[in-house]
């Protein structure tokens, strides 16, 4: 974590080349040094923000007054930041009976502003409160229930509950924060006199992080995969030397206390959706005996997507990982108890987080907590059957690399595919690919359901589906053609688009052969095929010329030509089944 | 510690935290005399002392100084 003036002297680097977010702050306290950090953690994660601080301490003018700055500047995140300490003296000048609606009336000005249509497609970051606690009651504030103690904590309670029932409301937990560095660490009392400032020095840069992860999740910029050391970092001791009886797990021997509580947390990002590796310098029949024999592991097997236990580099294991998973390296965790192993990570492989673990490893966890590495905007009970996914993909890829030619892979694989017309029980899922496909799309023409039923209905058109699955799984659906006559010899393909994931498997040869062999039973002598070029689709810019297409020279739009009578179908590993 | 040890140690800190090459303080230096020295870096500054110096300066110190001679007094009086 850098220092708050490391972050100031950030904001004097050039700027002009980073994306920009528009935050609107404010706070009822003075916010000045919040702006910096906020500004300088931005631009540590790749942002210049453009930072609107309402005037000190107009929380409720600039919210609710339809004419304020703070609406001018149309932000896209608004961060209201009320303190602890403010709420603390409204308190204090309330009757007894007052002070039970303390909480209550905060939040529904909270809900006013959620509910605002000005702030509907706006992110709302609200910072929840800190305790303070003022022992007025000592711990029988506990019963009290127009303590401040008790009132604070009903407030951050039902914050909670309110971001459940607001989507474009998120909680910035600051209370959270506070009780892992302690008040005394967050707040400085000569500070706070001299400034109105109700955060320290200290605090700010965890502060403006904590703020800088949501926004950076709500932006799609979020942790998905946590890549796993063994020896020393998951267990004590050293599996290839120790054996399975002499390696430190669980509650009875050494420190195997901390690698089993270390697990127990890994466990629950797993059931959350963080996809587990694990890459490690072992034989692979070693590393995994733990996993299978050992009593008190709390991971299994299950649970790892991508297991990397060889003799190689850990940067060769990752990116393995990496072509695996095919995700940036800038959504993936690290973790490992050897600094050397840290560094030639973190040097090779741009983008991925290595947290640097304390050496007793009784201080990971404590240490991993106060970085927030798994930040998200968004949580669904489907994300934990992720693992499943990957595994199947994992088995494909490891295979893979047992053969010396690309053809003996394929054929290993017994891939078999089911080509058939639109019909009432694939239109769902042709429609929804065809919402959604946008890398391998040759002309990127989206089609709702009705469109692809009424086309299913057309006998002038030829439409293909295809499946793939082979010896490891089954892929569904995943390539669709939709063929158009352009004159009475041509026909047009209007649409081809494939999912990315049965890349390199011959799927686009075994497409085309059954593209010719339909055009010609249906009397066509030429086919024609576009490419029209979006932001995304790049990769499919070439994808005629490779089949052996030939450029309409003269045509406005990239073109191509293929002809039926002398096309010789192409060679592939993929058994057709036919079914109509 | 001598006056002149912390004015040696208070020019470092000024450095630092204001971004400046290089600066002389003495016991008239006061905010006018140095752009960078706002309210707000003020602030900053009393913190890096206080680190520094491993000391706490009350809420009233740091509000009535007037030059950078008062602040050697409250550092000379930890």
């Amino acid at each position: 974590m850098l220092q708050f003036k490391e972050l100031k002297k950030l904001l004097k680097n050039d700027l002009s080349g980073l994306p920009s977010i528009k935050i609107a702050l404010a706070g009822d306290t003075a916010t000045q040094f919040l702006v910096t950090a906020i500004q300088g953690v931005g631009i540590q994660r790749g942002y210049s923000i453009d930072l609107f601080e309402a005037e000190y301490n107009q929380v409720e003018r600039q919210l609710l007054d339809p004419t304020s700055d703070l609406y001018g500047f149309d932000a896209d995140f608004v961060v209201i930041f009320q303190s602890t300490h403010k709420l603390g003296e409204y308190h204090s000048l309330l009757s007894a009976e007052q002070q039970l609606s303390l909480a209550d009336e905060r939040l529904a000005f909270l809900a006013s502003i959620c509910e605002n249509p000005v702030f509907a497609n706006k992110k709302i970051i609200y910072f929840n409160y800190p305790e303070i606690e003022d022992t007025v009651f000592g711990s029988y504030a506990n019963k009290v229930p127009s303590s401040l103690t008790y009132q604070v904590r009903k407030l951050n309670y039902e914050l909670m509950n309110m971001a459940q029932r607001y989507p474009n409301l998120f909680i910035c937990d600051l209370a959270g924060l506070q009780n892992k560095m302690g008040r005394d660490m967050m707040f400085s009392s000569n500070v706070y006199i001299s400034t109105e400032m109700v955060l320290s020095l200290d605090a700010l840069p965890y502060v403006a992080s904590r703020v800088m992860d949501i926004v950076c999740a709500i932006k799609g910029q979020f942790k998905k995969c946590l890549i796993l050391d063994l020896d020393n970092t998951l267990w004590g001791g050293v599996i290839g030397d120790d054996g399975l009886e002499g390696i430190e797990l669980g509650h009875g021997l050494g420190i195997g206390k901390a690698f089993s509580e270390l697990q127990m947390w890994v466990k629950k990002l797993k059931q959350r959706g963080i996809i587990i590796c694990v890459a490690s310098k072992n034989n692979e029949e070693t590393a995994k005996e733990p996993f299978e024999k050992h009593p008190d592991m709390v991971l299994k097997l299950d649970d790892i997507a991508v297991f990397q236990a060889n003799w190689e580099t850990k940067v060769d294991n990752i990116r393995t990982i990496q072509r695996i998973l095919n995700i940036g390296f800038d959504s993936m965790v690290f973790l490992d108890d050897n600094p050397f192993e840290r560094n030639i990570v973190r040097e090779n492989i741009k983008g991925i987080t290595v947290p640097e673990l304390p050496e007793d490893p009784g201080d990971y966890l404590e240490y991993l907590y106060s970085l927030n590495l798994f930040e998200t905007a968004s949580y669904s009970s489907a994300d934990k059957d992720r693992t499943k996914q990957y595994q199947v993909e994992a088995k494909r890829v490891s295979l893979s690399k047992t053969f010396t030619n690309e053809a003996d892979f394929l054929k290993s694989l017994d891939m078999k595919s089911t080509v058939s017309g639109f019909t009432k029980f694939n239109t769902p899922r042709v429609a929804q690919l065809s919402q959604r496909s946008n890398q391998f799309n040759l002309r990127t023409v989206r089609y709702t359901e009705a469109e692809i039923s009424a086309m299913a209905e057309n006998p002038d058109i030829i439409d293909l589906s295809f499946t793939l699955n082979d010896k490891f799984g089954d892929n569904g659906l995943i390539a669709v053609i939709i063929l158009k006559p352009m004159d009475q010899d041509t026909l047009f393909i209007d649409t081809w688009f494939m999912s990315c994931r049965v890349l390199k498997r011959g799927m686009e040869s075994f497409t085309l052969n059954t593209i010719v062999e339909r055009a010609k039973s249906a009397g066509y002598r030429r086919i024609v095929g576009e490419y029209l070029p979006t932001t995304k689709n790049k990769m499919v810019e070439r994808h005629f010329p490779d089949l052996g297409f030939i450029r309409i020279q003269g045509a406005s739009s990239d073109l191509y030509e293929l002809d039926v009578d002398t096309y010789q179908p192409k060679e592939c590993y993929i058994e057709k089944q036919e079914c109509e | 510690m001598e006056r002149k040890e912390i004015f040696k140690k208070l020019n470092d800190i000024f450095c630092d935290v204001l971004d400046l090459d290089e600066v002389e303080l003495s016991d008239s230096t006061c905010a006018d005399d140095i752009e960078e020295w706002d309210s707000l870096s003020h602030i900053q500054l009393i913190v890096a002392i206080e680190k520094t110096f491993r000391i706490k300066f009350t809420s009233l110190e740091i509000m009535k100084w007037k030059n950078v001679g008062e602040m050697v007094d409250s550092i000379m009086s930890k």
